[in-house]
């Protein structure tokens, strides 16, 4: 009767399963430190350039939102606050996350998929090497290292972008603008900014490598594990988020 | 003085599948498939597309678990083996993927070199790594393409490549995936002479997947010569110029929607009445 809930539950015990196996494997030898070298560049490095950009024009626009709402109570002079805190808390990670999850989810997704259905991921077992240790390992340990960094860089520079609004159209001091900023941020602030980052690399890493090595059917069905790598990570990025912002505020 | 003669000792088993079933959801993919492969036998394996062959293949390496049924390799038992313990049994057998299944990231080179690199039963130098590489390479006459990536060879190069990798360990076993598949007649000849040189070299048991009879046509009656550097045509009053080891029969062996429906010689299969089994075979004009 609950036949159709089968593949779903199936799938989320398959995803856990190679969750596991990918954790294990951090601990096991061999250690493909190349490989994770590798996937550092691509998703770190590679991230840099639209990480950057998003970043600083979030912080831009939060501003001048910002500072028509605050201007109603007289209270532009706090702008710096609220870009402080939003960006720490909740846009830095979570915009970041959503990049890295279109630009490296589906890279995973794609390329993995190739190799599943050119029988290159058999062609490695056969071969006496775990596709699991090689390929998504590697992975999520990148992401992990990675995308909290590139969530302290967007952060920044999002800050940089909300500085240039506060001193070119709100005539704010350099310094009234980043003590403002910098007082604003407590340590449950940069807690919770940087475990976000940190769960969502694992959430990314693994929909991409889960979808990639399920693929089948050929060509479109590399086109369609892409897709849903990115849908799905994207969509758990927001799940996490809530929870995790639920949690801190209720720790506070 | 005469040499005493060799003695017979029965040929180590490589490979045998007891009723092997494999099903993917409601499919059957195999069906109770039973045969033995013992040192240096070939045996090839004709069936249409979608008849159980590749799974056949895969079954035997461990790359996929037979819902019923056991799988020996070298003599021990790999139905039950959990992954990581296959990885040494499976680095002893050489495979051919159908298209290759060469790793498109890396260089030919490092291809070839992989199974050496990456498997723990062989720990080599890098040197040692290196002389292999390229007496692989040779031996498929693609030396010149060690810097190059899978994407900018032909597809026969691919293969050939592909089958430097299988043979680099130089495994007892090699397991060939529709080698042909794809590829124009005169490359595909090309292909099967590399793959009877590789047999009658090293004395390797071979299981050839494919469609084309004219695959097994020549593994069955032509023979690899050390000394003239050729593949010449197995004489019917025995094969005394060839080392003086008799060539084993080939096998044949037709798979139809994952049952085994033939095993038998080039004869008995020419011989078949049988509408599906007579289908691979050529009509005699």
């Amino acid at each position: 009767m609950l036949d159709f809930l089968k593949p779903p539950v199936a799938a989320i015990q398959d995803f856990f399963g190679l969750a596991g196996l990918a954790l294990r494997n951090i601990l096991r030898a061999p250690h493909y430190t190349d490989d994770i070298a590798l996937q550092m560049d691509v998703i770190g490095v590679g991230s840099l350039p639209i990480v950057i950009l998003t970043g600083f024009f979030s912080g831009l626009v939060i501003t001048m939102q910002m500072s028509r709402a605050l201007a109603q109570y007289g209270a532009t002079g706090q702008v710096g606050q609220i870009v402080a805190i939003t960006l720490a808390r909740e846009l830095g990670p979570v915009l970041t996350a959503l990049l890295v999850a279109g630009r490296n989810a589906s890279g995973i997704a794609s390329e993995l998929g190739s190799m599943k259905v050119t029988e290159q991921i058999d062609a490695m077992r056969a071969l006496g090497t775990d596709p699991i240790q090689k390929l998504v390992t590697p992975r999520m340990i990148a992401t992990a290292v990675m995308l909290p960094m590139l969530t302290i860089i967007a952060d920044f520079v999002g800050l940089c972008g909300g500085f240039v609004i506060a001193y070119f159209t709100l005539s704010q001091t350099a310094s009234q603008y980043w003590t403002n900023a910098y007082q604003a941020l407590e340590y449950n602030d940069i807690v919770q900014g940087l475990l976000k980052p940190f769960v969502f690399a694992f959430i990314i890493s693994l929909v991409g490598c889960f979808y990639g090595l399920r693929t089948s059917g050929g060509t479109q069905g590399v086109g369609r594990a892409t897709t849903e790598a990115v849908v799905v990570a994207s969509v758990w990025v927001f799940v996490i988020t809530a929870l995790i912002t639920r949690i801190f505020v209720n720790l506070t | 003085m005469t040499a005493p003669p060799p003695t017979q000792s029965p040929r180590p088993s490589l490979l045998r599948m007891e009723n092997v079933s494999v099903s993917f959801d409601d499919l059957t993919a195999l069906a109770l498939v039973s045969f033995e492969m013992q040192a240096g036998d070939t045996r090839v394996v004709l069936g249409a597309a979608g008849s159980g062959k590749t799974t056949l293949l895969k079954a035997a390496l461990g790359l996929i678990k037979p819902a019923s049924g056991r799988v020996f390799l070298f003599g021990q038992d790999i139905t039950d083996l959990g992954e990581r313990e296959m990885y040494d049994i499976r680095s002893r057998v050489g495979v051919l993927f159908q298209e290759g299944g060469l790793f498109d990231s890396i260089t030919v080179a490092e291809n070839v070199a992989y199974p050496l690199v990456n498997s723990k039963t062989q720990r080599l130098p890098v040197a040692e790594v290196d002389h292999r590489v390229e007496d692989a390479l040779r031996f498929v006459e693609l030396e010149h393409t060690l810097e190059k990536y899978p994407g900018e060879l032909s597809g026969g190069m691919r293969r050939r490549v592909a089958i430097a990798r299988a043979v680099v360990t130089e495994p007892p076993l090699v397991l060939y995936d529709s080698p042909t598949a794809g590829l124009d007649p005169i490359t595909a000849n090309t292909i099967m002479a590399l793959i009877a040189k590789e047999r009658d070299s090293q004395n390797t048991a071979n299981l050839i997947v494919t469609q084309r009879y004219q695959d097994g046509q020549l593994m069955a009656n032509f023979r690899y010569n050390r000394s003239s550097g050729q593949l010449e045509p197995i004489s019917p009053n025995g094969s005394a110029a060839n080392h003086g080891s008799n060539p084993r029969p080939t096998v044949f062996m037709v798979m139809k929607e994952g049952r085994m429906v033939f095993e038998g010689s080039q004869a008995e299969l020419e011989a078949s009445r049988d509408s599906y089994i007579s289908k691979f075979v050529p009509k005699h004009s």
